[in-house]
């Protein structure tokens, strides 16, 4: 073979190769496929965009009554703590050298992260049980007792993602030496 | 007198730091003055029962010694809760720089989950070309690799910041960091295979677990060096570690190497979930916080001595800890004896790996004084471990998070040994 036959042979499997698709040929691929379908259940996280959010809503009365029943026990009445974590107040102590209140509304810069936390996390002894209503209604309320949203507001997942939390503008992107 | 010469040859900082090749060969005439120091001989020696009756039969699975029962976890839960918290790695009562999987510091946000292997799938999906589903019969097949790696939690040493220094052994101050073996399987290889779209930017990974921990981190570390783990030392990875899937994402902050891993997804940018916005950031006098923090910087501990491990009396002793960096090897660790003022370089334990704990050893000639103990680490890019003035100065003392300022012990005369600032 001349090397220029050569060259005309070999080059393109060499630049299949050089692509992720002739790569993963090299790999086992045990991975099964999966529809979108399928993966729903899982799927759980909400991005800040409001992607993720499932159909459904929840008023700040609604969540009120589901707070009573299923929070208050572990986060206070009205969410002021105790014996877990504070959800109420704090804004206004994060400058300065005094022990910060740190609560969804003084530091949560997304509101999103409340739907996406509670329906994976909460009630701690019984994750993943809360309806997507109660959900909706929970988070209503705490946005509502801190002073976010208005008592009349109803949350779903056209009006989460627009909601201003206070502290939006609060994180700075870590960089190195910086 | 040709000890002393020998001896004052070998210092390399004050207050009795001393070139750790006298613990070697050509030192043995320093240690001898110590031995002969110590007074009376030995007692005559016993024929002990297990000399003469034959030992305990075999077993499926080895435990440590009846005699070894204080080297254990100690933990703090949730008002509550049982397994919502933290246990941490016994440092004074182990030595080398492996830690034994039953002693691997915890951090759970919801219990240990007992995960069945044969049900459990592990999700690639989002910002691919095809999603896919991955039983641990198919990740088994696939080529590993091993890596040994610290995991440190981001609130480590974070009772640092206190104002008044807190009576705590090394286990209570640094206990969230340990370090071990990890075999699996690189996550690059199954992302090739579910074929990465170009506007894939950030991974999200989620735990099996009841409170479905979650995090984002940068789709670099993932064609990086970021690792799916079966195996922790050698065996299949600890119920309280992850089994029967962990991620691994080397010198990262603990928390993003979420356990009981069962979902990957590619994202076009952060999930914000509730731990990398509202917990694992970093305030600042300003009020504004540190978001992403993701490497944990260049920090190291001694534990040897340390509170519990009183010094008895004058003589040589060994002083050693350990030093690592998210950043990469360690380059050096130096030791000082006088709070600072003087520093001596102290011997590294070979292997020094990236993103791995090193073992570093210095001799210690105890005069009997009042001493103060530090360790400074500095990594392969130059950072050098600050002081805690030097932290507070740049962070403030409420950032709780990566907090890796230089800690020191005060030896009393007495020879107890105290966590104190310097």
């Amino acid at each position: 073979m001349s090397m220029r036959k050569f060259v005309v042979a070999v080059a393109p499997a060499v630049l299949l190769v050089l692509t992720s698709p002739a790569f993963a040929q090299q790999s086992p691929n045990l991975g099964k496929p999966i529809s979108p379908e399928d993966l729903v259940s899982w799927d759980i996280s909400i991005g800040p965009d409001g992607s993720g959010l499932p159909p459904g809503s929840g008023t700040v009365q609604q969540g009120e009554a589901v707070f009573a029943a299923k929070c208050q026990a572990c986060h206070g009445a009205k969410g002021a703590g105790q014996p877990n974590d504070r959800l109420v107040g704090g804004q206004g102590s994060l400058p300065g050298d005094k022990a910060p209140v740190k609560t969804i509304g003084s530091y949560w810069p997304y509101a999103t992260t409340l739907f996406d936390y509670i329906r994976r996390a909460m009630p701690l002894n019984e994750s993943k049980a809360l309806t997507s209503d109660e959900v909706y209604g929970v988070v209503a309320y705490l946005l509502n007792i801190n002073g976010i949203i208005a008592e009349g507001e109803t949350m779903n997942a056209q009006s989460l993602p627009k909601v201003a939390m206070p502290n939006r503008e609060g994180f700075i992107t870590f960089a190195r030496g910086k | 007198m040709k000890d002393m010469s020998r001896s004052e040859s070998e210092q390399v900082a004050s207050n009795g730091l001393l070139h750790r090749r006298v613990f070697l060969a050509g030192g043995a005439a320093a240690m001898g003055a110590g031995a002969v120091a110590s007074g009376a001989g030995a007692a005559p020696l016993a024929v002990e029962p297990w000399m003469k009756i034959p030992g305990a039969p075999f077993n499926g699975y080895g435990q440590p010694s009846k005699y070894e029962e204080k080297v254990a976890r100690t933990w703090a839960s949730a008002p509550g809760t049982g397994g919502t918290g933290s246990s941490r790695t016994p440092h004074h009562l182990l030595n080398g720089t492996i830690t034994p999987s039953g002693l691997h510091y915890e951090r759970s946000h919801s219990g240990i989950p007992d995960i069945n292997p044969d049900t459990h799938r592990l999700l690639v999906h989002g910002l691919v070309r095809r999603p896919l589903v991955f039983t641990l019969d198919d990740l088994i097949r696939y080529p590993m690799e091993s890596r040994i790696a610290f995991v440190e939690c981001a609130g480590n040493s974070g009772g640092l910041f206190a104002k008044q220094p807190a009576n705590a052994n090394v286990q209570a101050i640094h206990g969230l960091l340990s370090c071990s073996e990890w075999t699996g399987v690189k996550l690059s290889v199954l992302l090739q295979e579910a074929g990465i779209e170009p506007e894939a930017k950030w991974v999200l990974a989620e735990g099996a677990d009841a409170a479905g921990m979650s995090r984002s981190f940068p789709i670099e570390k993932a064609l990086d060096d970021a690792m799916i783990c079966l195996y922790q030392n050698g065996e299949r990875v600890r119920p309280s570690n992850g089994y029967p899937l962990r991620l691994l994402l080397p010198g990262f902050e603990g928390n993003m190497n979420v356990k009981w891993l069962r979902r990957i997804k590619l994202t076009a940018g952060p999930t914000m979930t509730k731990d990398e916005t509202s917990k694992y950031t970093i305030l600042l006098p300003s009020g504004k916080a540190l978001q992403f923090v993701f490497p944990l910087e260049g920090k190291s501990i001694i534990t040897h001595p340390s509170p519990g491990l009183t010094v008895r009396g004058p003589g040589l002793y060994e002083i050693s800890g350990l030093a690592w960096s998210g950043y990469g090897k360690i380059a050096k660790a130096e030791v000082s004896a006088d709070g600072g003022k003087s520093w001596g370089l102290a011997a590294l334990q070979e292997p020094v790996l990236s993103k791995s704990v090193t073992r570093f050893r210095m001799a210690w000639q105890w005069d009997g004084g009042p001493a103060v103990l530090q360790s400074r680490a500095t990594d392969e890019t130059g950072y050098v471990q600050p002081s805690r003035a030097q932290l507070i100065a740049l962070r403030g003392d409420r950032g709780i998070y990566h907090n890796n300022m230089i800690q020191s012990w005060a030896v009393a005369g007495n020879g107890e040994v105290k966590n104190v600032y310097a």
